[in-house]
């Protein structure tokens, strides 16, 4: 009682993976999104640590797609941190709600509250201290609540001062406040009984409900928050990210020659003489960078290449890309899987889909197909 | 005893060619290297008849002196004279007007060639074709176009077996032929009563037509005696296939750039990784880790640093290539600079290469919908592009400074 936690016991997740991952082509052409590695990790993968880390033992991964793929690479990844994952699978897309329904039997299995989050969410994530909250007050179901600059483009989340929720505004027109519903949940079994197994959406369906009954309370995120499920924000999420690892004066940021701000370099890479990295990069396993060559802003996954002289801004190079000598690419570009830019070229904003070879410039943003 | 009159324009003239030709008259703006009436004078010299060379034009004697004294010491015992128009009199007001200049000396005949061609020159069998016709007063250097584009040009109507032109039509309206003049001619003295008489037809416009019109003395060398003369038995034209083409734009600097560049034997040695049909200035400093070329003329003390990619590019005296930048389909000023990796690049305007014959469009610099369209990028002089900028298909005027990337702009 004093001092120690109390121990939380048999503890799940349930991770809304859910969407074909459209926004986050072409990457997600190649591999399901939650397997695209953010910061050389996948995303998936940077949820199920921060839960192992509260405890969690059982991470329940509610998907309507490529779920064979999915559970081979997880299964593995997951066994070594001491947890089981289960795949719950919907035959149709049941919304941000639906999902917990057809788990209910995994999630009513304890008494013990279960956390809830999207897949698409990077963030200090809080779990422990949502654990905590939820105890003392001691209601149905607590949300995470993050401030954004621009909240009218979500929904937003009205509460008192001890954290009870008010009301629930999608999109408002005039400023009601700037809190938004940050994608991450503790809830009670009991909250189960409110969802029926149909497609239903918990931000309109279960938790105005629950806060007209006062069970729902709201918990403030302190640090970054991002979702990552468009390139634009895939990128913005990673500068963050970064950031927040150097605040914590993380060993995984890479310092040395060439070297600009907060970068991470797998040490499988290689990076030849005169080139400038960062600030803000992220370089994966067995990438190749040739000499003068200069990336900012920038994701580089495993195996790509870029060639002497290239500069890149604001790019996210797919796995075993190659970009040519002298290319330019800026403006959210985005190499799907084994794309091929041929020397002296110009991408701007350019989303080009797997196995894609480009001999001409894009001066204006484009897909190519 | 041979001349050669090389007609240069003024200031007024040669507009399409700013910005460079803010900061050096046309005729004097290097292509692959050298001014580009040089390669007239060049030409010229070749032929060991012709004893002196007089350019005539609008610029000042200052502006010209330069060169001129250059051009005298590099070709002497050709005596190399600039004489000034004391106003524009068009392409054959001038040379009317310093008719005695010509005269002095008593050559048979004398060449007269457009100072904005660009051409691989066969002046020695344009000679031996006039020679050939005692009555020829001008013999016309004539090459074939496409039929649309050949009435962008002055158009010619030849007789097949004597070669006489029986009709000529400077830009007509509508199609007449595919045979276009050069801009190069050869003239027998006689040419001078032939123009007084055409002078002597005009003289009566002036005062009666007001302020505006041309000054007395004016005369266009196509129109008021090149067009009577035509079905008259005294003018001819020989048709070449040698490469031709007009200097107007910076684009069609390039492209000449390009053509010149292959007529120059290769020179041993090159200093960098260097493509074919590169000229590079002995005072240049080029790392060996740039790769430059195909089609670059790079001018007295640039400097060009490690990793940097130029092709098809015209880079003027004193300008600086930072590291890792990239200059392609472009005209980098005397002076300018452009900042690490960096990217110059334009559009080229070149001829179809599928259709023969077919000649450079010089396309207006807007298009019907008010848009820049795409072009040669042209950095003025003095110009900085700093690092890490792009500047696509955009003229950029001389001593700017810039501050971010552009496209498809005129940065003032």
């Amino acid at each position: 009682m004093c001092g120690s936690d109390k121990k939380l016991g048999d503890i799940r997740a349930l991770i809304l993976v859910g969407g074909y991952g459209t926004r986050l082509r072409p990457l997600t052409l190649s591999r399901p999104k939650p397997l695209v590695e953010f910061a050389n990790k996948p995303i998936l993968m940077h949820q199920i640590e921060a839960l192992v880390e509260a405890g969690v033992t059982q991470v329940i991964l509610a998907v309507s797609y490529r779920a064979e793929d999915m559970e081979k690479e997880l299964t593995e990844q997951v066994s070594k941190l001491g947890v089981t994952l289960t795949f719950s699978h919907e035959t149709e897309p049941l919304g941000t709600a639906g999902p917990l329904a057809l788990a209910r039997e995994l999630l009513s299995a304890s008494p013990e509250p279960f956390f809830v989050l999207n897949s698409d969410v990077i963030c200090e994530f809080p779990f422990k201290d949502l654990a905590k909250f939820h105890r003392s007050h001691g209601k149905e179901g607590t949300i995470v609540v993050t401030k954004v600059e621009e909240p009218s483009k979500y929904g937003v989340v009205v509460y008192k001062e001890n954290g009870e929720i008010e009301q629930f505004v999608e999109k408002p027109q005039e400023f009601i406040s700037n809190k938004i519903n940050a994608g991450m949940y503790i809830l009670n079994p009991s909250v189960l009984d409110r969802i029926k197994l149909q497609p239903t959406s918990i931000e309109k369906e279960v938790f105005p409900f629950m806060a007209k009954d006062e069970q729902l309370y709201a918990m403030e995120l302190q640090g970054f928050w991002m979702d990552v499920g468009q390139p634009k924000d895939f990128l913005t999420g990673m500068c963050l990210y970064l950031t927040s690892l150097r605040q914590k004066n993380s060993d995984m940021l890479h310092e040395g020659d060439g070297v600009v701000g907060n970068v991470v370099i797998d040490p499988t890479a290689t990076i030849g003489k005169g080139c400038r990295i960062g600030p803000n990069v992220t370089i994966g396993p067995n990438v190749v960078v040739e000499d003068g060559a200069c990336i900012k802003r920038s994701t580089i996954l495993r195996g790509a290449c870029v060639r002497q002289h290239a500069w890149l801004d604001s790019c996210i190079v797919g796995w075993r890309s190659v970009v040519g000598r002298w290319v330019r690419m800026e403006n959210c570009t985005v190499l799907g899987e084994d794309v091929i830019v041929k020397d002296e070229l110009y991408i701007n904003g350019g989303q080009v889909l797997p196995h894609k070879s480009i001999a001409l410039s894009v001066p204006e943003p484009q897909i190519i197909m | 005893m041979l001349k050669a009159v090389i007609l240069i324009g003024g200031p007024q003239k040669g507009t399409r060619f700013r910005p460079l030709s803010l900061d050096t008259p046309k005729p004097l703006f290097p292509i692959a290297g050298l001014p580009l009436i040089q390669h007239h004078i060049k030409a010229c010299k070749r032929l060991a008849s012709c004893k002196e060379i007089l350019i005539i034009g609008s610029y000042t004697t200052t502006t010209m002196a330069q060169f001129v004294n250059d051009m005298q010491i590099e070709y002497s015992p050709v005596i190399i004279r600039y004489l000034q128009e004391f106003t524009p009199l068009g392409t054959g007001g001038g040379l009317y007007h310093f008719r005695d200049q010509v005269r002095a000396g008593n050559p048979t005949a004398f060449f007269l060639l457009n100072g904005d061609v660009c051409a691989d020159f066969p002046l020695e069998e344009l000679w031996a074709f006039h020679e050939e016709r005692p009555n020829a007063l001008v013999t016309i250097m004539g090459t074939e176009a496409t039929r649309q584009q050949s009435i962008h040009y002055g158009c010619m109507v030849q007789e097949p077996t004597t070669k006489a032109v029986t009709h000529y039509v400077e830009k007509p309206s509508s199609y007449i032929s595919t045979l276009i003049n050069c801009g190069v001619y050869v003239c027998s003295l006689q040419i001078f009563h032939t123009m007084a008489d055409a002078l002597q037809k005009e003289k009566t416009g002036f005062y009666s037509n007001g302020q505006g019109s041309p000054p007395p003395g004016y005369m266009s060398f196509e129109q008021d005696v090149l067009s009577p003369l035509a079905g008259t038995n005294k003018l001819f034209a020989m048709q070449v296939g040698n490469w031709w083409s007009q200097v107007k734009t910076a684009g069609s600097a390039i492209y000449a750039n390009r053509h010149y560049l292959e007529l120059q034997p290769r020179p041993q040695r090159q200093p960098g990784h260097v493509l074919p049909h590169v000229h590079v200035h002995p005072t240049a400093d080029v790392d060996c880790t740039a790769v430059i070329g195909p089609n670059v003329s790079v001018g007295e003390g640039v400097t060009i640093k490690a990793g940097v990619r130029i092709k098809e590019s015209i880079v003027l005296n004193n300008a600086t290539i930072n590291e890792h930048a990239l200059v392609m389909y472009s005209v980098v000023g005397q002076g300018a600079s452009v900042g690490e990796w960096s990217r110059v690049e334009g559009t080229p305007s070149d001829p179809d290469p599928d259709k023969p014959f077919a000649k450079m469009d010089n396309v207006p610099l807007f298009n019907s919908e008010g848009r820049l369209n795409p072009s040669i990028t042209v950095l003025g002089s003095g110009v900085v592009v700093p690092a890490e900028r792009i500047v696509l298909n955009s003229i950029v005027l001389p001593h700017k400074q810039l501050s971010r990337s552009f496209k498809n702009e005129i940065i003032l």
